[in-house]
Parts: C-alpha cells; structure tokens; sequence
C-alpha cells in the first residue's frame, strides 16, 4: 500500500507547512459552512414555518389562518417579529371568517425510546382536545408509531374532554391512558395493545401541557375570540 | 487495495465501487448507516446520494491538494474536509424537506465518521489525480447507494408493505415488522451478504474448471 522505504529518506517536514495546510483547511472549511449557511437559512425558516402551520392547521380543524401567542406572567402576548415576548409559546388557529378556532400547543413526554413530541389542538367552545400531531418520535416502527397511524387511537383525541374544574385551577378530570377497550369516560384514552408504554407518553404529555396551559389560557379565551375575529376581518376586508 | 499507480482511467477504476470492492457488500464499510437508515427505500437512496456527494466532492478537493498537505497533519485536513461537505449535506438536506432530515436524524451528519470516506481519501484520492479520483469516488458512491437500496426496498417491502411510500399489497398485508427494525437490518444484510459470496464463489468455480480442463 505505501512505500515505506522512501519515506525514510525524506527529511522531516518543518512546522510551517503543517500550521498553514491546517490553517487554510479551516478558513476553506468555515468559508464553505457560512455560505451554505447563509444561502440554506431562508429555504430552512420557510420549510419550518409550513411545518408548523400544517401542523396546526392539522391540529385544529377549519383553521387557515395562525397567530402566535405566548402566555407569561403579563398574560397573554401576541408575538411578531418585532416583539419576540418570552414564555410558553401557544399557535392560535383561525378560520377564513377569522373566528378563533381553537389553541394549538406543544407538549413532550417520555416514550419507549426517547422523548415524544406532539401538539395538540384545544377547542375552547367544546373544551376539549380536537387532535394531536406528532413532531418527533424515535418509537419502535411498526408497535409505538402506531399513536400516529392507529385509526382507533387517533379517534380518542377527536374530542378529548379537557374541562376545567369549578375552581379553575385544574382539570376537571385528568387525561389518562387507560388498557385498551376500556376507555369508559371522554377524558381516557384507549391504550394500544403492544404500544402500550408509547400510548400512556401521550397521555402524559397531553395531561401535563394542558393542566399547566389552560388554567392560564381560560381568563385570556373570551377576550381573545373577540379581539381577533375583529382584526381578521379588516385584514381580510384589506386584501 | 487500489494497486494502479498510473493514471489511465479505466472501466475497472469506476467499477471497482460497483462490483469487485463495493463499500458495502465486499469491504463491508461504513456499516453504521446501513443498518440504521435502510429501514425505508427513500432513506436509503437520500443518505447514498449524500454519502456520493461527501464522497466526491472530498475526494476531488483532497486529490486537488494531494501535493500540498504534509503526511503528518493529512488525517486531520481529510477529516476537516469531510465535515466542511457533510455540513453542507446536513443544510441542504433540511432545506429540501424537513421530513427527510427528521427521518434521517443523526446519521446524515455521521457520515463524517463513515470510514468508507475517510479509507477512500487516504487509500485512493491522495494517491490519484482529481479526474482518476472523481471518477473511482463515483464508482464508489454509487455502489453504496446501490447496496443501501439493496437493503431498503427489501426491509420496506417485507417490513411496512410499500415501496417508495406506495402501498403494494393492500390492508390485508401483515407487515412483518422485525425487517424495519434493527435486527431486519442485519437479516437482510446477512441474506445479501450470502447471495454474493455465493455469486462470486459460483464464478470462481466456472473460472476454475475449464483451466483444469485444459491441464
């Protein structure tokens, strides 16, 4: 493969060249990264920005139109561009009359394998979860990614009883995960058999999200049904 | 490996990767991908095309500067150099579909380590003019994407039922479920590995029996 006996003979290589092949290496090297980076970013922003506006869209039925909002301890804040406000960032989804359809937010729990993420959709007219949409998931193929393609499982967050209690401060009733063909009450979800531990993250991560958001959200709901259908409409009066 | 110190380009300098040494099915290198992401046909053809486009583009920059890195510093330029074009994989990737990028997770930038690269730099690319290792870097990407589709359209067919994300026997299939995990990985690349030795050991035998014909 090589020849080692040549090389015996070949004086040792002087520091110089070395520092300076590795040195031009790295400046090609970042040169190349920043372009690509630079050229990539827009492309990459929009292909995020439609993944998660078809995921709401997904989440929330009759929705066409999102808004961002994220809730702190001022309330409930719109964001923009020029004011990114921090805090627990929820995707407010509207229909073509801009009427609020319903608040789509992200949720996270430990599944089988790795950490399952998902957004769900909350209707605050019916008060329940209208559908859930999983972001990442390393489940096993075939048993834990059936909680995207299971019919059957897919039908329990069709309308997922959320209610708040009379208090407010909590769910009226838990989200739990129930063994499958048991599911009784509209706030159970029936488990899949084999992808049992995968469905029960769903549960958890769904029951966790909304006992942290909503009792925040209710006070905001009302105010903000009203405000956008108003503003909506003079946008869609404009165009 | 690459015995050739002249500069012809021939066949065999392109078909080397395809056939007689390919990446997968003979050197048996860069496994970690091939057993990772060959659980669907799509991901295996999108991560063979990136590993090509690592593969040539490396090698036609590292066969460019053959005369100027010293011996010493020559891993960790190839290795500089690979990331340099796995990063920029890594944003394309992500700027085509997130989709793919998602389903390909960790592994697209794990081509950095994919030791056929790096065995392909040093064994062929540093010894070679650019032309001889563009081509010889071709032969070899497309070999790998070859075996990594080998291993893809098998486990999605037998494992979820579809080719490409089409259906092919309808609801009624069962899909046999352990091919799209880790273990289907190594049966089908087990059960690939079987059918060519057998191929190449039948052709050695047909090559054999007329020369002892003729003794």
């Amino acid at each position: 493969m090589s020849t080692p006996e040549a090389e015996v003979i070949k004086p040792p290589t002087p520091a110089g060249p070395m520092i300076r092949t590795l040195m031009g290496i790295a400046m090609l090297s970042g040169f190349l990264v920043v372009l690509t980076y630079q050229l990539t970013k827009p492309m990459i922003e929009e292909n995020q920005r439609r993944a998660i506006e078809a995921a709401v869209f997904q989440v929330i039925p009759g929705a066409v139109a999102r808004k961002d909002f994220v809730i702190n301890e001022t309330g409930i804040v719109a964001v923009t561009p020029e004011n990114p406000a921090k805090g627990l960032l929820v995707y407010a989804g509207y229909d073509s009359e801009g009427q609020l359809k319903g608040i789509a937010a992200k949720a996270a729990a430990q599944g089988y394998a790795d950490m399952i993420y998902l957004l769900y959709g909350y209707d605050p007219v019916c008060q329940c979860i209208r559908g859930i949409k999983v972001l990442k998931l390393a489940e096993t193929p075939g048993l834990g990614d059936k909680i995207i393609t299971d019919p059957n499982f897919v039908a329990n967050v069709d309308a997922l009883e959320t209610r708040l209690a009379d208090d407010g401060k909590t769910l009226a009733n838990e989200i739990v995960t129930v063994k499958h063909g048991t599911k009784q009450h509209p706030w159970e979800i029936d488990a899949i058999s084999g992808a049992t531990i995968s469905s029960k993250a769903v549960g958890k991560a769904l029951n966790q999200s909304a006992q942290h958001l909503l009792p925040g959200l209710a006070p905001h709901l009302k105010k903000m049904m009203e405000e956008r259908f108003i503003k909506i409409e003079v946008e869609v009066t404009n165009d | 490996m690459a015995k050739k110190e002249n500069s012809t380009i021939t066949w065999d300098t392109f078909s080397e990767g395809l056939w007689r040494n390919n990446p997968v099915f003979v050197m048996l290198l860069g496994m970690c991908p091939v057993l990772a992401v060959t659980n669907s046909a799509i991901n295996a053809l999108a991560m063979g095309l990136a590993t090509t486009f690592v593969l040539l583009a490396s090698g036609t920059l590292i066969s460019l500067l053959r005369h100027s890195i010293p011996k010493q510093v020559r891993i960790a330029t190839y290795i500089v150099i690979i990331a340099t074009f796995v990063t920029i994989v890594d944003y394309t990737i992500q700027a085509i579909s997130l989709d793919l990028y998602n389903a390909l997770g960790a592994f697209i930038q794990l081509i950095v380590v994919n030791c056929m690269i790096l065995g392909r730099a040093e064994a062929y690319a540093s010894r070679n003019r650019p032309l001889k290792a563009v081509v010889n870097a071709l032969g070899m990407g497309i070999g790998f994407t070859f075996a990594l589709l080998c291993l893809g359209v098998v486990r999605e067919i037998l494992g979820a039922g579809s080719l490409f994300g089409f259906d092919l026997f309808g609801p009624r299939f069962e899909p046999w479920v352990v091919m799209v995990l880790p273990a289907g990985g190594f049966l089908v690349l087990g059960a690939w590995l079987l059918l060519f030795e057998w191929l190449k050991q039948r052709k050695e035998r047909t090559e054999l029996e007329p020369a002892a014909e003729t003794r």
